[in-house]
């Protein structure tokens, strides 16, 4: 199990290395689609069906977004030698990522080994998750009646962004 | 282990090309793939060995099931990273339409 997952994140990495060093930006989102599908495999030997099916239809969508925002450009990143700023931002980008390594290290060791089922909340909730919410499912009970609220929160968050789209798209800009 | 460092290596490719690309389309991507990192990673930490998916059947007599919390909160977090990739691609074909590159600098030096 460990090692499927393993190779499915290899895969992934190698299509995000892909993503951000394409010229073409098309190359470039279809790259980000390997990293989306790779995920909605590993969701699945996870065990997380709910997050599958809703990762393949979120992918879908934001693949066919981003594609219809670059068929409508030039498709092509102009090629620029680094200069003085580029330089500068490849170092704090490296800098960041040693010091984040740094932190992983210390916090990876407070995990208990993959596996282990190191989270205690589930039990109560999957002991009368069933007679409390009636639903067999049990992502299903924690998310619409345990966490009722934190659902209604995220459907305000949906509302605000489709808002905010329509608004962004509608209003004429200065000439 | 070796899941969890693989898991952080994505977080951080995508760290690396937020910073250092210019352009606006790949640092939306770059966005997408910290996001799917931190999805694989509360999948990894709920999943339990020999688990199945959790849905409760009555006539299964081995009760391991996989955790449903991190499950629930990921699929709250998978459908905001949707409204907010949308809202930024929005953003992003606005700047386009006004100023015809895709290129932060550009677009910084050239004021409108």
């Amino acid at each position: 199990m460990e090692i499927a997952i393993s190779i499915i994140t290899v895969l992934m990495i190698i299509g995000a290395l892909y993503a951000i060093h394409a010229r073409d930006l098309l190359s470039a989102v279809i790259a980000c689609g390997i990293v989306g599908y790779g995920l909605v495999i590993c969701f699945l030997l996870l065990k997380a069906p709910d997050l599958a099916i809703v990762q393949i239809v979120v992918e879908t969508i934001t693949l066919i977004i981003m594609v219809a925002v670059v068929l409508d450009s030039s498709r092509e990143e102009k090629f620029s030698k680094p200069d003085g700023q580029g330089y500068i931002s490849i170092i704090t980008s490296i800098l960041l990522i040693v010091v984040l390594f740094y932190f992983f290290k210390l916090s990876v060791e407070t995990l208990d080994a993959f596996g282990s089922g190191s989270l205690r909340m589930a039990a109560p909730y999957i002991e009368g998750a069933t007679d409390k919410t009636g639903s067999a499912n049990l992502v299903t009970g924690v998310v619409f009646d345990f966490r009722g609220y934190d659902t209604m929160g995220e459907a305000t968050v949906l509302v605000t962004a489709v808002l905010g789209v329509l608004t962004i798209l509608r209003i004429k800009g200065k000439k | 282990m070796i899941v969890y460092l693989l898991c952080f290596i994505l977080f951080l490719v995508g760290l690396y090309g937020l910073i250092t690309s210019r352009n606006l389309v790949k640092i939306a991507i770059s966005m997408s793939i910290m996001e799917f990192s931190t999805f694989l990673f509360f999948a990894l930490v709920g999943y339990v060995n020999g688990g199945i998916a959790p849905i409760v059947d009555p006539a299964d007599p081995v009760k391991i099931y996989v955790d449903p919390l991190p499950q629930a909160l990921v699929l709250t977090a998978i459908v905001i990273g949707l409204a907010t990739t949308a809202m930024m691609m929005a953003v992003i074909i606005r700047l386009y339409r006004k100023y015809g590159t895709f290129d932060i600098r550009e677009i910084k030096s050239l004021r409108g």
